[in-house]
């Protein structure tokens, strides 16, 4: 257990490092010279080697990077170019929204996921199987951001229901918050939905077919109880995997549809900064990505390994 | 005495397997509609220059926004009073062929490192952090960083999308050559004293291909919709070539007045994707050893 909890920490910290070497290096490969972005009007050689001796740019690539780690993990990601806000600052903003509208989605994927997987796999063979697997091979097939785009179209603005776009602090206005946010929340989450209900389905036909069910139905435990209890319970572990790995894609993932919903959240810091070519945005931006997508990554499996003693043994050997 | 009468083996197994297979497929109506739609998808993409009503960058000053069923424009027109069927039908030649590039890229990347993996332990460890580096980068910023490095066009979009696919490939491969490598046939091959090149290309390989396919059809769909995505964005093919995602970035501004120029391009995206998927599923339970029963 613990040597399978140590490979795993230090498997994520080597990835943490190398993604943040890529970062590194990758905004560095990036066309355009820093200094010129930074100068602004003033463009005299002299001006220039200002700012490259002030941001440390004349130094070496390994003396930068070492300055860079140390800056970032205290928290210090540097100002936009465009604006002159410190990242950080920005950051805090945008990301209430974006998790916020990830969880939301997350909630509604896992209810319907959830919801469909299980009645797939029960009434196997049954037209509400049939439903239910159709129904996820649309929700993989549909572009989210037109599913998004139709919504705007044929709900918001034909109808009124929904704003179209824009968003309101959680705190200030809780109905108008809820209001802007989830019909964004309901495109993100039917789409994460199929996946969560295809998994559902297979690991509930798996433990459906499993002993301890047909144990648990011999000694007359009602349909409910069978399914509930004892089918349910055990596919839930691959569930809660799933649904761990999404939440750690999301953070990414709300991009186009925060940009279509014109939420202020970090999707659309992230399309905003590419268009500006507003590299320390950029730059935190990915890191950010990399390391909760590691983080969360790393907990999954923690949380996987406590429940499910298997894997431990399967870890250790692979 | 009795004597013990072996079956007579196969002569050829591959054959008859694959047969079983098609024959499988055949009998599923999922599987041959969704092919016939495949089919003719691809026809109409490879066809797009001589079947297209209209040229793509025509422009019909006489009929902007021009609904749908306008003589002369059977899907309409949109802003500049280009016929949303033609460039419908070069959108999709592009999706196609962006889908095909990433999924090829990813198959060419991946398959070798996920054998590498799976066959050797010490490389193991090493192509495993690889893996991770990559999954940590979701595929928007690898198509962000590629497209801010080389520009954004249809091959960087489609290079991008397949680098992203790639630790799937390898996931996938590595565990089918971990699972290949346990089995007789290669332990008999390796005390033959057959190279490990000749394991893996001759014995392994082959085995592994229903796996390969399966991934393909999963990743195709995925990748299409990648497409659509990034040039929606403006991260992928660049106006005023074609693409069914930037159809749908410029109709958006224009959603109110010409809804079918919003609609109909991501209505097709759909369908090239859930043909797809339909067809990979339907491919995989063919495939799968299971049913061989």
């Amino acid at each position: 257990m613990a040597r399978y909890l140590l490979t795993r920490a230090w498997h994520s910290a080597l990835t943490l490092v190398l993604a943040s070497v890529v970062v590194f290096l990758g905004i560095r490969a990036l066309p355009g010279d820093p200094a010129l972005a930074l100068a602004g009007e003033d463009r005299s050689p002299e001006a220039l080697a200002a700012i490259r001796a002030e941001y440390g740019l004349d130094r070496p690539l390994t003396v930068q990077f070492g300055h860079y780690v140390a800056q970032v993990s205290q928290g210090d990601f540097g100002n936009s170019i465009r604006t002159g806000i410190p990242v950080s600052d920005m950051l805090r903003t945008a990301l209430p929204v974006t998790i916020e509208l990830s969880v939301l989605a997350i909630l509604i994927a896992a209810a319907l996921g959830i919801g469909a997987g299980v009645v797939a796999a029960v009434r196997r063979g049954r037209p509400a199987e049939w439903a239910a697997n159709f129904l996820a091979l649309v929700g993989l097939s549909v572009p989210h951001f037109w599913l998004g785009l139709l919504a705007i179209l044929y709900l918001s603005v034909a109808t009124g229901l929904f704003p179209a776009s824009g968003f309101v602090p959680f705190f200030e206005d809780p109905v108008g918050n809820l209001h802007h946010i989830i019909l964004p929340a309901l495109i993100l989450g039917t789409g994460l939905a199929a996946i969560i209900m295809r998994q559902t389905r297979s690991a509930m036909l798996d433990s459906l077919s499993a002993d301890y069910v047909r144990t648990a139905k011999a000694k007359g435990l009602s349909p409910r109880a069978v399914i509930g209890r004892h089918a349910l319970r055990n596919s839930l572990i691959v569930v809660v995997t799933i649904v761990g790995l999404q939440l750690g894609g999301l953070i990414s993932g709300a991009v186009v549809t925060e940009s279509i919903f014109g939420l202020p959240g970090f999707g659309k810091m992230t399309i905003d900064a590419v268009f500006q070519r507003d590299y320390p945005v950029i730059q935190a931006v990915v890191l950010l990505t990399a390391t909760a997508y590691i983080v969360i990554n790393f907990l999954v499996d923690l949380v996987y390994s406590l429940i499910d003693p298997r894997i431990r043994v399967a870890g250790d050997a692979a | 005495m009795t004597v013990l009468t072996v079956p007579e083996a196969d002569t050829n197994p591959s054959l008859t397997r694959r047969t079983r297979v098609f024959r499988r497929l055949r009998r599923n109506p999922l599987a041959v509609i969704s092919f016939v739609v495949l089919a003719i998808a691809v026809a109409v993409a490879l066809l797009a220059p001589w079947i297209a009503p209209h040229a793509v960058e025509d422009t019909d000053f006489a009929n902007i926004f021009a609904p749908p069923g306008t003589p002369g424009h059977l899907l309409g027109t949109d802003d500049l009073g280009r016929d949303v069927l033609s460039r419908i039908m070069f959108g999709a030649r592009a999706s196609l062929e962006v889908g095909l590039l990433a999924v090829l890229t990813a198959l060419v990347v991946g398959v070798p490192l996920g054998l590498a993996a799976g066959y050797f332990r010490a490389l193991d460890a090493i192509i495993g952090r690889f893996t991770d580096l990559l999954l940590a980068f979701p595929f928007l910023i690898l198509a962000v960083g590629l497209a801010a490095i080389r520009g954004a066009s249809l091959s960087n979009a489609a290079v991008a999308i397949g680098i992203a696919q790639i630790p799937g490939v390898i996931r996938v491969i590595r565990s089918d050559t971990l699972r290949l490598k346990s089995l007789d046939f290669v332990a008999a091959a390796v005390v033959d004293g057959a190279s490990d090149l000749w394991v893996l290309t001759r014995h392994i390989l082959p085995n592994a291909t229903s796996v390969i396919l399966v991934q393909a059809t999963v990743a195709l769909p995925a990748a299409i919709l990648g497409e659509a995505v990034l040039s929606f964005l403006g991260l992928g093919i660049q106006p005023p070539d074609p693409s069914l995602g930037t159809m749908l970035a410029t109709a958006q501004q224009f959603a109110a007045r010409a809804p079918w120029a919003a609609t109909l391009p991501g209505l097709v995206i759909m369908i090239l994707a859930l043909t797809f998927n339909v067809f990979g599923d339907a491919l995989r339970d063919a495939l799968d050893p299971k049913g061989d029963r």
